[in-house]
């Protein structure tokens, strides 16, 4: 009786895993027993079709994942260190072994939208298809219209080096079923044509959310529409809330001054550094004004539904020495450029060589990572056609110690009228230690 | 004998005086629009213009030919030279800026500081290095270091380097990097080639013979490089085309 109960139960546990992984199999391959119902002829791509391409694939920065450094643009083979080990891009270029050269549009659009390669086989989601998702069937035949008219390039792809089984079909398979749902834009008709741009812009090409959301314990980001802040893994840079006026004040920014940050890489209160000066470089200096403009009015949409939670009054005690070290490498190292009370320089031209440190929200954000980073190790902001010549910050990483880069830091954020949390030598350690230097 | 009054005086300018020279210390210069100010963040390896580092890692830019450093910072910028802070720090630049970085450090006219190296070597050694650097080894198809950087080895204008004022670990660093291949120029790559061609245990000879040596009276690089015949086929310069009469 007892041993028969036990072998129900057995058959029904397998039972339920033949179905659950059937359910699996159908839900990342099913797809591919309909009939290609998008199909249209590859016959003539028409020179305007490639033009659109290069904008479109400059509007999702394809270029920073796909292309390695001093190799041929677009062929791929860049590392891209992830917390569960390292994937390489692959070779978009019209090769027709190592690249793109024997995909027709039906092939591209199924790894844009189902994240399927040619072969059939899982892509990993380092490629942010949930995002890729969101594009036009027209926006991804013009970008393999311009991928097309590329000098093809012989450069294969390097095998991925992620941990067991991450980088497995199955577990593929179960992350996606999990995680994702090829999904069409979804425009709202209570919004005009221009929030809808913006929002197809941010939610697909752009991939904003890959790092303005928080991502999982698995690496999943949140939704395509999700802008709430992350911290970004292995880089170390925090991507701030872009609904929280506290975080990015995007629901007061000026709208003009939302587009002239986009496309200059600085604005009169802010300025891009670390991975987001790299999406100005290679991408949003390039678009449109009116691109960039309905960006900026979705942005600040989100932004002005959003309700901030209610600002924390922070009242950091600095002990003495604290204070003091704080000072005195203030005045050493940074009053020079960022002047005494931290108000910075403007130069006669009216272009901000040295930022305002007062009110100053990248000082004050909760996360102290970008500022870590920025004493770190320095920089400059992105040199676009509209703001050529940037100033920079040299690295301190060499000459000043975890304790007195957290003193420093504690004291601009204490100072002045800044009220924001201490900064501890762990916080400065923990990334200096992951920098590797 | 001084009276009390003299004292008092004295005492009185000796505070004022140190106040002034306080008050001025925390003035903070006078910002100009300019390239100075604009690479500022390289000072903080290369020194106060570029004049060279702390620590003998970090070369001397000023007065380097602008085709020179500008190649360099290319290589960093293409991964042919690899430094992690100094890529980071110039990835979000064009190649226009970079280049203009380069002419203005290029344009400065900054004295050197006498020789320093005081590694353990033998006088034979060194004399071996100096052959090398002056002569070459034309057994091992190795030409001297003059040929290209110079008659007075301050470099030729505008894609060559001079060899004197760099410390010694510097230039060891760099010979190290060159023959492991973790420094590359432009392809054809002359320089790795002529490495190549050093015997290993030589290498230590060329450099502390060069750091060694006093800047000559002229320390600019020279307009051309010396007369003689060009460089074999098998050594041409991707990054200084000129030297192989103009062909890359």
């Amino acid at each position: 009786m007892r041993s028969a109960l036990k072998s129900r139960l057995r058959w029904g546990w397998i039972g339920g895993l033949l179905a659950l992984s059937a359910f699996v199999v159908w839900d990342n391959w099913g797809d591919a027993l309909r009939p290609k119902s998008f199909s249209t002829p590859d016959s003539q791509v028409s020179a305007a079709s490639v033009e659109r391409g290069q904008y479109l694939a400059r509007a999702g920065n394809c270029i920073a994942c796909h292309s390695a450094k001093g190799s041929a643009s677009m062929a791929g083979g860049r590392r891209i260190d992830t917390p569960f080990g390292s994937v390489f891009s692959s070779n978009l270029t019209p090769d027709p072994v190592t690249g793109l050269g024997t995909w027709d549009r039906d092939d591209f659009w199924r790894a844009l939208h189902h994240g399927r390669s040619k072969d059939g086989r899982l892509l990993t989601p380092a490629f942010p298809y949930n995002h890729t998702s969101v594009i036009t069937r027209q926006d991804s035949d013009d970008l393999l219209a311009w991928l097309q008219s590329l000098p093809k390039v012989k450069q294969p792809q390097p095998d991925h080096t992620l941990i067991w089984p991450i980088g497995t079909q199955a577990a593929l398979a179960v992350w996606r079923t999990l995680f994702f749902k090829p999904r069409p834009f979804q425009s709202d008709a209570g919004e005009t044509p221009e929030w809808n741009r913006g929002a197809y812009l941010v939610q697909g090409l752009g991939h904003c959310a890959a790092c303005h959301s928080p991502r999982n314990a698995l690496g999943a980001s949140g939704p395509v529409s999700d802008l709430t802040g992350g911290l970004m893994p292995v880089v170390n840079w925090y991507a701030p809330n872009l609904t929280s006026e506290r975080e990015t004040g995007l629901a007061s920014t000026p709208l003009p001054e939302i587009v002239r940050l986009l496309r200059t890489g600085t604005s009169a209160k802010a300025q891009t550094s670390g991975p987001m000066a790299e999406v100005v470089q290679h991408g949003t200096q390039h678009m449109t004004e009116a691109d960039l403009q309905a960006m900026g009015v979705y942005l600040q949409s989100r932004a002005q539904k959003s309700a901030d939670a209610a600002p924390v009054a922070v009242r950091t005690k600095v002990s003495l020495p604290v204070a003091e070290k704080g000072l005195q490498i203030y005045d050493r190292h940074c009053a020079q450029c960022h002047g005494e009370q931290g108000q910075g320089v403007i130069t006669a031209a009216g272009d901000k060589a040295y930022p305002s440190l007062t009110g100053n929200r990248a000082v004050l954000l909760n996360d102290p990572t970008n500022l870590v980073q920025m004493v770190l190790y320095g920089g400059y902001g992105p040199a676009t056609r509209l703001h050529p010549r940037p100033f920079g910050m040299p690295p301190a990483v060499l000459e000043l110690e975890d304790r007195d880069i957290a003193a420093v830091l504690t004291h601009l954020r204490t100072q002045w009228g800044n009220q924001a949390n201490e900064v501890t030598p762990l916080q400065v350690n923990r990334i200096r230690a992951a920098q590797g230097h | 004998m001084k009276s009390p009054l003299h004292l008092v005086a004295w005492t009185l300018s000796g505070i004022l005086g140190l106040t002034a020279i306080a008050a001025q210390a925390q003035t903070p210069a006078r910002f100009a629009d300019n390239m100075a100010e604009r690479t500022r963040a390289c000072m903080a390896c290369h020194g106060d213009q570029g004049r060279a580092g702390p620590d003998g890692y970090y070369p001397r830019l000023a007065g380097k030919p602008a085709g020179y450093l500008h190649n360099q910072l290319r290589n960093f910028a293409q991964g042919r030279r690899h430094y992690e802070l100094m890529t980071r720090l110039i990835d979000p630049l064009t190649d226009e800026y970079l280049g203009e970085m380069a002419r203005y450090f290029s344009s400065l006219d900054l004295p050197y500081l006498p020789p320093s190296a005081s590694n353990a070597i033998t006088p034979e050694r060194l004399a071996k290095g100096q052959q090398l650097v002056t002569q070459g080894d034309a057994s091992r198809g190795l030409p001297a270091c003059t040929q290209c950087h110079g008659a007075r080895l301050t470099g030729v204008q505008t894609n060559v380097p001079g060899l004197l004022g760099l410390p010694l670990d510097y230039l060891n660093a760099q010979l190290g990097a060159w023959q492991t291949g973790q420094r590359k120029a432009l392809a054809p790559d002359c320089m790795a080639e002529v490495v190549k061609r050093i015997p290993a245990e030589d290498l230590i000879a060329v450099s502390s013979w060069l750091a060694r040596q006093p800047l000559p009276a002229d320390t600019h690089p020279a307009a051309k490089a010396p007369e003689g015949k060009p460089l074999p086929e098998a050594l041409r310069c991707g990054s200084a085309p000129a030297l192989s009469g103009g062909r890359p």
